[in-house]
């Protein structure tokens, strides 16, 4: 029993009124697990409550029953036998009746009436008595919102489920619902009423029930809401949106063609409201509900339909000329929302009753204005009211052809022969041998209105036939307008062509060529069977094109008009197939551009010949392979010219085309998931190329250097887009062209030393004395190996590593790149037999300390934190300062390398970078030589800045390598994480440093870390790094050439003064804060950073009053200077700046 | 408080578009831009009328073409055409015009505002209240004409 106190508790906590709204939320979620799990039946609840569901206190009456039904409704779908349920909704049913306790009886019978059968429902006569009790006892309209609400949905729910049931409760029905929802106001139960009319409509279906008697007057309910506008700006809480609304109005009309007497002549009134979007709906519902009346209804309506449309369209046409419309033909429009749905209501109207069409044929203006054309003979002398009256009628035309096969049949009947005769073509003519001579066709007498009216009329047919399903498509080429179009379809091209002839030379930018292309184009792209074209004219067609793209490249209207042309009409083939097209496509448009790219000639650029063969191979992946074994071609010929012959065009060719290559035919087969064949063939012949051509001495060539970049990029993607299996394949290749080849200093290697001596290093120091054969091999080499995936393995790796160390040491940037993906992608561990030829990380890691710092690790078995690097090594093994550098930059590569994969020798490369920076290794330096002036303290200092620049190195985002496209391997938030471990030390080190030189140095590998850090992580440590940053400010904005840095270590400092943690460190600082950004607001050599200062320094005027009123006249000062700055933007902000500042009183 | 307006219907025009200035790409870091008459234009265009919710370009209080800028000689003249001819908001929008130029105008400049001849009944008096320095500073200390300029001035910062 001590239970059943417990739930007690609950109900008297809800029934109680002064308890919280949550608290009544969880005794009712309490009570319903309770009888979830049958700890509670719910027998014994209605017993307990007794006293609470049946006392006179009207209030806790209501609060009881409402207890009830909220914990129904929390069952639904708990089983519940036929007595309980009986017995319930007998209850709730009564108490219907109980104006004072309404909503626990609605919510009650909602609960219990959307019960799903499996778990217990209620029957269709239990639900009729809820139906009946409703119509008798409720008074909707004089209940609150929530309560309308809630009644609106017992309806609903009523009408959706129980619909047999309480069908026949006929006109009462009807009357209770005219009833209860008229005068209703607000949206949300709004959008229930209209829901509740649409079911109903569907309850009572046929013409003569009960909705029958009564739907006058439920349309004049439901009339008076048309159009739905809100006259209130919405509030926060009703999210019902008026297209919402709109909508449900909308079905509600179109629920029955009972409304049709009344709807329609409402929405045609409605029609001549001034309210535009009065006018848009009032379309949109006509159409919609011209769908569903039905074309019986509709017919005596039609005239007045025609004539509204015809005023929105013809008569007063409504859309304004397009942006583009100047540039390309002159003819876009953009039309309005009316005109757009007045011409779907026109379609929708034409496809359900085919009469209609005769309205617009018969119709007098639109007779007297197609025979009136030769006003519009010349397109240049039309105005614009005539252009769109035009656009109006080629409108009207195409949504008549669109509508259907019979009235596109009609509309060809009636127009199409007069316009054939406003060209100058005539049956007659076209018959004569289907041959018409071109010279014979003037087009000095071409009608433009004509000719747009036309390809208007021919867009639409074709849009038709596109659009038809199987069976009706069999029959089309049966149709009248499919004939007519035949016969005139030959003559017609012709006289396209002819025209596009002649007018491209005198006048390359008028509408005419526009056009001219356009009707080509759609002539061509008829699909399937149905072909209005011949086979020769279908060539000819693309003959002419073909031409225009091959010959005309400097007329770059009708150029790339052409190209689109053509690229539509492959897009075609592809979509609808059809062999013999497809055959004349490929011999006639694909062959002539692959041609194209292969053959000398310097008429047109080659940038337009790979642009046009990129876009016509684009259509189908067929001619794409063709455009690509072409293009590879080309480069293999090209390429062997160059180093062949020197040949400096080739090699200019050559860069063209590989570029092409790279950036544009592989990302399309990455894409459109070609096969991997094609990068592999490229990189496996490059390759070739590179194994037979012995002596390869370009040197002399300007672009040599280009040259190579283009090789290395294409090689770089395309072994990227390989898979492992390929890959392997290619490095297997790629490794035995370069050791067979013998790349100088190689040799030393391969007889298994793996130290480098001293006289090597001399020996090769420097790529100037090596052969430029040599630098290609190994940048080739490397691309390959940068874009390699983590698991290829790769073969005889110790080898490939001293070639890297060698080659980077010397000075050798990509060699560097590839070391860091090496080491971002080698395995931790090798497994598996073929140990002895792969390498794993730590291996790598010792061969790269051994050579790069003179120290290997003695422990390398014992675990990965027991080296020390010894730094007198590499103060012994390296003489010059050059190799120094490049040594620097080798293990900033490496370093980000395997800071990327999270790998902790980063903090020995760490360690070693900043000891070259702080010079600490100067001392020990200088006295390995004989004589100490040898080395002066200047000559080290371009070492220590590429040591800070190494930070940079480490720290940004590369294009080159160790990025995802090149499979890097790279684990989340590492730039934090570096952040967070190495600024501790940079600031320590800040302290310690007693050398003004070498603190700059500090200073500018901390600025290059927070530069390319997330701002998320600064602002979290904004209080230590706000001065270190101004720190870095003042020290950079000495040298001209840091101008980068600064600003982006002020856009660093921008972002903390944005963000109110950061301001709070700022606060600290202000003074010290204003002083640098004052400062730099003449900062001399870049515009953004003064304009950032300025745009931080109005940051900064929303800091707390009493810290920054001090500051204000010296801000005042330094802006008023700013006003005079000699770039505008600057004054522009100045004067922001100045405002921000003036109004602090 | 005027209780009536001086012109309670004034013609309203349509802004013209903001000629947005060749995008900066490749431009020289050390070129100088000087002052024009579009960026003085730019500074009062949005000026807001005292007495309508319009800006002094909608209402062709000021157009470009009534601005003459030379920059090396530091000096600025503005004339503007008030709506009605006797407009006692012309000085008011004079002081507008003045105060925002002075704000937004490095201070080696000499600004000068008109009335455009002929439009205004007491030209010559406004055009000499408008220019005198004493005058001017004098108005700026009255906190009820500076508030009224301020809320002018206003939206012209946006």
């Amino acid at each position: 029993m001590g239970d059943s106190i417990q739930w007690i508790k609950h109900v008297e906590l809800y029934v109680n009124s002064s308890a919280t709204p949550s608290q009544q939320a969880a005794s009712v979620d309490a009570i319903a697990t309770l009888l979830k799990n049958d700890l509670l039946t719910l027998e014994a609840l209605v017993r307990e409550m007794d006293m609470y569901l049946t006392t006179t206190d009207s209030i806790i009456r209501s609060r009881g029953i409402l207890l009830l039904a909220e914990l129904l409704a929390q069952l639904t779908s708990k089983l519940l036998n036929r007595t309980s349920i009986q017995s319930l909704i007998g209850f709730f049913t009564e108490r219907l009746a109980d104006w004072k306790a309404l909503r626990g009886a609605i919510v009650g019978c909602l609960a219990l009436l959307r019960r799903k059968i499996d778990v217990g429902a209620v029957t269709d006569s239990e639900a009729k008595a809820v139906a009946q009790s409703y119509l008798q006892n409720l008074q909707v309209q004089s209940l609150g919102q929530h309560d309308r609400k809630l009644s609106f949905q017992l309806m609903e729910c009523l009408l959706d489920s129980y619909a047999g049931a309480i069908g026949d409760l006929g006109d009462n029905l009807v009357y209770g619902i005219c009833e209860a929802i008229d005068g209703e106001k607000d949206p949300e139960c709004l959008l229930l009423v209209f829901r509740i009319v649409e079911n109903l409509a569907r309850l009572y279906p046929g013409p003569s029930g009960p909705l029958a008697n009564f739907s006058e007057d439920l349309f004049e309910i439901l009339g008076c809401y048309f159009p739905i506008h809100f006259t209130h700006r919405k509030g926060e809480d009703d999210d019902v949106t008026r297209e919402e609304l709109s909508r449900a109005l909308m079905l509600a009309f179109a629920s029955t063609p009972l409304f049709e007497p009344f709807c329609i002549p409402l929405l045609l009134e409605k029609l001549s409201s001034s309210l535009p979007s009065a006018k848009v709906e009032s379309f949109k519902y006509l159409s919609y509900c011209t769908t569903k009346y039905g074309p019986d209804r509709m017919a005596k309506h039609a005239e007045a339909l025609w004539s509204s449309v015809k005023d929105v369209t013809f008569i007063s046409p409504q859309s304004t000329p397009s942006m583009e419309s100047k540039l390309v033909d002159g003819m876009s429009f953009l039309e309005s929302d009316i005109m757009t749905q007045a011409l779907v209501l026109l379609q929708e109207v034409i496809r359900l009753y085919g009469e209609f069409i005769s309205l617009i044929i018969g119709d007098n203006d639109i007779t007297v204005y197609v025979n009136s054309l030769n006003q519009y003979r010349q397109f240049d002398d039309i105005p614009v009211q005539g252009k769109q009256r035009l656009h109006a009628v080629g409108q009207l035309l195409s949504a008549c052809v669109k509508a259907s096969v019979a009235s596109c049949n009609k509309a060809f009947e009636s127009f199409f022969p007069l316009l054939m005769d406003g060209l100058g073509l005539s049956v007659a003519k076209s018959s004569e041998n289907g041959y018409l001579n071109e010279d014979g066709f003037s087009p000095a007498k071409f009608n433009f209105g004509a000719l747009y009216l036309c390809i208007e009329l021919l867009a639409a047919c074709r849009y038709l036939t596109v659009t038809l399903d199987n069976l009706t498509f069999a029959y089309f080429p049966h149709q009248t307008c499919c004939t007519m179009l035949s016969i005139f379809s030959n003559s017609l091209a012709k006289a396209l062509i002819s025209l596009l002839r002649s007018s491209a030379a005198d006048n390359p930018q008028s509408a005419n060529v526009c056009f001219g292309v356009k009707g080509l184009q759609i002539l061509a792209t008829f699909p399937g069977s149905f072909r209005p074209v011949s086979k020769s004219i279908y060539d000819s067609i693309l003959l002419e094109l073909v031409s225009i793209v091959t010959s005309s490249c400097s007329n770059t209207f009708l150029w790339t008009l052409a190209l689109k042309a053509l690229v539509e009409i492959g897009f075609f083939i592809d979509k609808f197939p059809d062999p013999e097209k497809a055959a004349s496509f490929e011999s006639i448009v694909v062959e002539k551009i692959v041609y194209l790219i292969a053959s000398n000639d310097s008429t047109m650029p080659l940038s337009l010949k790979l642009q046009a063969a990129f876009e016509i191979g684009a259509t189908m992946k067929d001619f794409m392979l063709r455009v690509v074994r072409g293009l590879e071609d080309a480069i293999y010929t090209n390429f062997s010219a160059v180093y062949d012959h020197r040949n400096h065009e080739s090699a200019k060719l050559t860069v063209e085309l590989l570029d092409t290559y790279s950036q544009k035919v592989l990302p399309w087969f990455h894409e459109n998931g070609g096969s991997e064949e094609i990068p592999l063939n490229f990189s496996l012949s490059i390759w070739d190329k590179m194994e037979h051509s012995a002596s390869l001495n370009i040197r002399c060539l300007e672009i040599a250097s280009e040259l190579l970049g283009a090789v290395v990029t294409a090689m770089k993607k395309a072994v990227g887009s390989c898979l492992e299996d390929s890959q392997e394949i290619i490095i297997n290749k790629a490794y035995g062209v370069i050791f067979a080849s013998n790349v100088s200093g190689l040799t030393g290697f391969t007889s298994g030393s793996s130290t480098l001596k001293e006289e090597e290093w001399q020996q090769t120091h420097n790529f100037s004395s090596s052969s430029s054969r040599d630098e290609w091999l190994i940048s080739l080499f490397a691309s390959v190996v940068i874009a390699l995936h983590p698991q290829t393995s790769i073969p005889n790796g110790k080898m490939i590593l001293q070639l890297f160390i060698m080659s980077s040491v010397n000075g050798h940037v990509p060699s560097a790149h590839a070391l860091g993906s090496l080491v971002n992608k080698l395995p931790l561990e090798i497994t598996g037999i073929d140990s002895s030829r792969s390498l794993s990380l730590n291996e790598a890691l010792d061969v790269i300390f051994h050579s790069f710092i003179g120290t290997s690790r003695n422990d390398s078995t014992s675990g990965t934190d027991g080296s020390e690097i010894n730094l007198s090594g590499l103060r012994l093994s390296t003489v010059r300062i050059q190799s120094k550098i490049n040594t620097v930059i080798g293990l900033a590569w490496i370093g980000k390398g395997l800071l990327m994969r999270g790998h902790e020798k980063i903090k020995d490369i760490t360690m070693t970078l900043l000891s070259f920076l702080s010079l600490d290794c100067e001392a020990g330096l200088s006295k390995q030589f004989q004589n100490p002036i040898e080395v002066l303290e200047e000559d080290m200092h371009p070492l220590a800045k590429c040591a800070a620049d190494a930070f940079h190195i480490i720290m940004s985002d590369s294009e080159e390598c160790l990025s995802r496209t090149y499979h890097a391997i790279i684990r989340p938030l590492y730039k934090q994480r570096f952040f967070s471990t190495i600024m501790p030390i940079l600031i320590s080190l800040v302290v310690k440093s007693e050398s003004s030189f070498t603190r700059s140095m500090l200073y500018r590998a901390c600025a290059h870390v927070v530069s390319d850090t997330p701002s998320t992580a600064i602002v979290g440590e904004a209080k230590k790094m706000v001065p270190l940053l101004l720190d870095c400010l003042s020290i950079l904005s000495k040298d001209v050439l840091d101008k980068e840095i600064v600003y982006s270590v002020l856009l660093v400092i921008s972002g903390i003064l944005l963000d109110k943690n950061g301001q709070e460190a700022a606060v600290e600082n202000a003074p010290v804060i204003f002083n640098q950004l004052v400062e730099l607001t003449t900062y001399p050599h870049m515009m953004v950073v003064r304009e950032t200062a300025i745009q931080c320094l109005v940051a900064v005027s929303q800091l707390p009053y009493t810290r920054i009123y001090p500051l204000r006249a010296k801000v005042l000062r330094a802006i008023s200077k700013a006003l005079d700055d000699p770039k505008r933007t600057v004054r522009q902000e100045a004067v922001r700046c100045r405002q921000a500042w003036q109004v602090l009183t | 408080m005027v209780s009536s307006l001086i012109n309670a219907n004034p013609v309203v025009y349509e802004k013209k578009e903001r000629r947005t200035r060749s995008a900066p790409g490749d431009v020289d870091e050390y070129a100088v831009e000087p002052i024009d008459q579009l960026e003085i234009f730019d500074h009062i265009r949005d000026i807001k009328d005292p007495e309508h919710p319009y800006t002094l370009e909608e209402l062709k209080v000021v157009t470009e073409d009534a601005i003459e800028v030379d920059d090396k000689h530091s000096y600025v003249r503005v004339t503007f055409m008030p709506t009605v001819e006797h407009c006692s908001m012309a000085t008011v929008i004079g002081l507008c015009l003045r105060v925002k130029l002075m704000r937004s105008l490095p201070p080696r400049y000499k600004v000068d505002i008109r009335v455009a001849p002929g439009t205004h009944a007491t030209e010559a008096a406004v055009n000499k209240q408008l220019n005198d320095k004493e005058r001017v500073a004098a108005a700026l200390e009255n906190p009820n004409i500076v508030d009224m300029v301020d809320e002018c001035l206003a939206a012209s910062y946006e």
